[in-house]
């Protein structure tokens, strides 16, 4: 048994302009100890796919219409207010993107992994301020002992970023969420703070689900990716598969456009138009006004997800005759 | 209009930093004990870029790029040093030849949902820095607008909506047009995809790369993202803690990075694929604060081939190889 399986998850925002959906029917499934990353632009649906597995989407705008998200077999979405709670920080850690609007400025380092770890281990006095100091020190956070006291601005930003995440691996989960965990980091701090992220993963043998929309970090951290794109996965596989042969065009035309830093470019390959509205979807797949190989069928009619090879789908109408070419 | 890099021709202005230097006084902060100080954000910077060249200025934050790029743009006072346009120091201008800097050097900023006011139209947007009186007419005005959208590849009708109308990549192309309006021969492109989807930043990759083509500007793109510099860039300038470390043609530097920092930098680069998973250069420790600036050489705490001499001498500017200047006793 896996453990976290997600199956036809579908949350909705209803707003005054329509029914936006977010996500529209996202299934997937994570081992332990396994990377996963979810990669899409803005406004494909990551992000809130996220949220609602903690069950935090923002309400009452959003709801989560449709679907069932497996915890170790355990269905999150009916559990109520107070068992979500239990499973929150204990069971699926967060990690966002910018620690310092995560962090709360007003309270210190120490108080805020206190926190965490009282709740969910009711461990007091010596043993609490242990587990604390910890939790810092395997973040690699130097002189853990004297930064209790210090309050986040007096940290870096990639400090700040360890801080966060020593909150969250703090009372050994078995899911990491990390949404954009790097986004707010400068290069050099990015690689340091990556290399720490698989290290730890490692050591504690947690399962983290990355949302970037950098296939960088995709290929530098994952062993699996699911693409994302309106609300929909429409690729998932392993990181060698969907690199090595992407069979949704949208996937194709991403690792196309990257501007590549070991390489002389005259000319970017580029995908024409803009994402889609959600509130305005068309018909058919949301990709085809994008698409460039884009037959009759696909404006008419939703491609459902096909298994090209083990372990690697897309849904796309295309993906099955080009199975049968190679 | 292919003025390589160099080109020393008479009728190629250069727009160039000589030892620029700019120091904020901090006041002590609340608590921090220390006093007053000053913040050395760009300390000696000397940099130069012609026509139809690109120069990408790359680093972390705090390395002072924004700051190089504000004295640029004249919104910052130097403490020393000069901005110099066509050979005469921007401090000697009269009003003629401040007009005439202000036209040939425009900015296009990071985030277009903050840099484009949202209560005016595209076409007042774009039109702004061109002042009507002194014979310039609206309908001069509004044609040299529409021109300009037009090159941006944007619809002449777009020029009635709002900025809410448009999608980011689109808000960049407004924000580019507004900059191409007064026919300038500089743009400054502060992190100019930064703030774009993946999808929609080749899109004004190559947007810029086919302006520079066809009007022969020169760009000074300032950037952390090594990918997108490479792409644009002919020379590149890496700078640290609000030093030059290393300047060199493009193609040189990321070929045989001579720094070791501009080598950790390119190897923290993320791969492209998979397989390329590599062992990366990781720094240790952090960015230092500009306030309280490294001895010696200021990459000296992070640098893994640092040598005794680092922490205390501050190494010189020096040609290390032909046309490849930087900054360290390793050469």
């Amino acid at each position: 048994m896996p453990l976290l399986a997600v199956e036809d998850l579908k949350t909705y925002f209803f707003t005054r302009r329509g029914v936006v959906k977010a996500v529209d029917g996202v299934s997937f499934t994570l081992d332990a100890g396994e990377t996963l990353a979810l990669v899409g632009e803005s406004g494909s649906g990551k992000s809130v796919t996220c949220l609602s597995l903690v069950r935090l989407v923002p309400e009452p705008a959003g709801r989560i219409v449709g679907g069932r998200v497996l915890l170790d077999g355990e269905d999150l979405l009916q559990k109520t207010a107070s068992e979500m709670r239990r499973v929150r920080g204990k069971q699926i850690a967060v990690v966002l993107q910018d620690p310092m609007t995560s962090l709360n400025p007003a309270l210190t380092i120490g108080t805020q992994v206190r926190e965490v770890v009282r709740l969910h281990q009711g461990l007091r006095r010596w043993a609490l301020k242990e587990k604390v100091l910890e939790a810092l020190t395997r973040l690699r956070i130097a002189g853990a002992q004297a930064r209790l006291g210090q309050y986040p601005h007096q940290f870096s930003g990639g400090m700040r970023q360890r801080v966060s995440s020593a909150i969250a691996l703090s009372c050994a989960p078995k899911l990491l969420i990390a949404d954009e965990p790097t986004t707010s980091l400068d290069v050099t701090i990015q690689a340091q703070y990556l290399d720490l992220l698989k290290e730890v993963q490692a050591s504690a043998g947690v399962a983290v689900i990355l949302v970037t929309h950098d296939f960088g970090i995709v290929a530098a951290n994952a062993d699996r990716v699911a693409v994302m794109y309106a609300g929909r996965i429409v690729e998932s596989g392993t990181t060698l598969q969907v690199f090595n042969r992407p069979r949704h065009p949208y996937t194709q035309a991403l690792l196309r456009c990257l501007p590549d830093v070991g390489l002389e470019q005259e000319q970017l390959v580029e995908i024409g138009g803009q994402p889609p509205d959600l509130a305005q979807l068309p018909p058919g797949c949301p990709f085809a006004p994008r698409c460039p190989d884009r037959l009759p069928v696909c404006e008419q009619t939703l491609p459902p997800s096909v298994t090209v090879e083990d372990g690697h789908a897309a849904a796309c109408w295309l993906a099955p005759a080009a199975t049968a070419r190679t | 209009m292919l003025a390589g890099p160099g080109g020393d021709r008479a009728d190629v202005i250069t727009l160039e930093a000589v030892d620029l230097t700019k120091h904020f006084p901090v006041a002590g902060g609340l608590g921090m004990g220390r006093g007053h100080g000053t913040i050395k954000a760009v300390d000696g910077v000397s940099v130069h870029v012609s026509e139809g060249e690109t120069l990408g200025i790359v680093g972390e934050s705090g390395s002072g790029k924004t700051t190089l790029a504000k004295l640029f743009l004249l919104l910052e006072r130097p403490t020393a040093g000069s901005v110099r346009f066509d050979g005469k120091d921007v401090r000697s201008f009269g009003r003629p030849d401040m007009i005439r800097y202000r036209r040939s050097v425009q900015a296009v900023f990071q985030d277009p949902f903050s840099s484009l006011d949202p209560r005016m139209r595209v076409e007042q947007i774009v039109g702004e820095p061109l002042i009507p009186g002194n014979g310039v007419t609206r309908g001069m005005v509004r044609d040299r607008v529409s021109e300009a959208l037009q090159l941006v590849g944007l619809r002449r009708d777009s020029a009635a909506l709002y900025p809410h109308e448009f999608s980011g990549g689109q808000r960049q192309r407004i924000a580019i047009a507004r900059a191409l309006v007064t026919t300038p021969k500089f743009i400054l492109l502060d992190e100019p995809v930064s703030a774009l989807d993946v999808s929609i930043r080749a899109q004004i990759l190559n947007l810029l790369k086919r302006l520079q083509d066809e009007l022969g500007l020169a760009y000074i793109m300032i950037s952390h993202d090594l990918a997108a510099a490479r792409y644009l860039a002919t020379r590149l300038a890496v700078m640290y803690c609000g030093r030059l470390v290393e300047t060199g043609a493009c193609e040189a530097v990321y070929a045989e990075p001579l720094h070791p920092y501009t080598e950790a930098l390119l190897s923290a680069a993320l791969p492209l694929h998979p397989s390329a998973r590599r062992q990366r250069i990781v720094l240790k420790g952090e960015v230092p604060n500009p306030a309280h600036p490294p001895s010696g050489c200021r990459f000296h705490p992070r640098c893994p081939r640092a040598m005794p001499d680092c922490a205390t001498v501050e190494p010189t500017w020096k040609e290390a190889k032909p046309a490849r200047l930087t900054a360290c006793h390793l050469y």
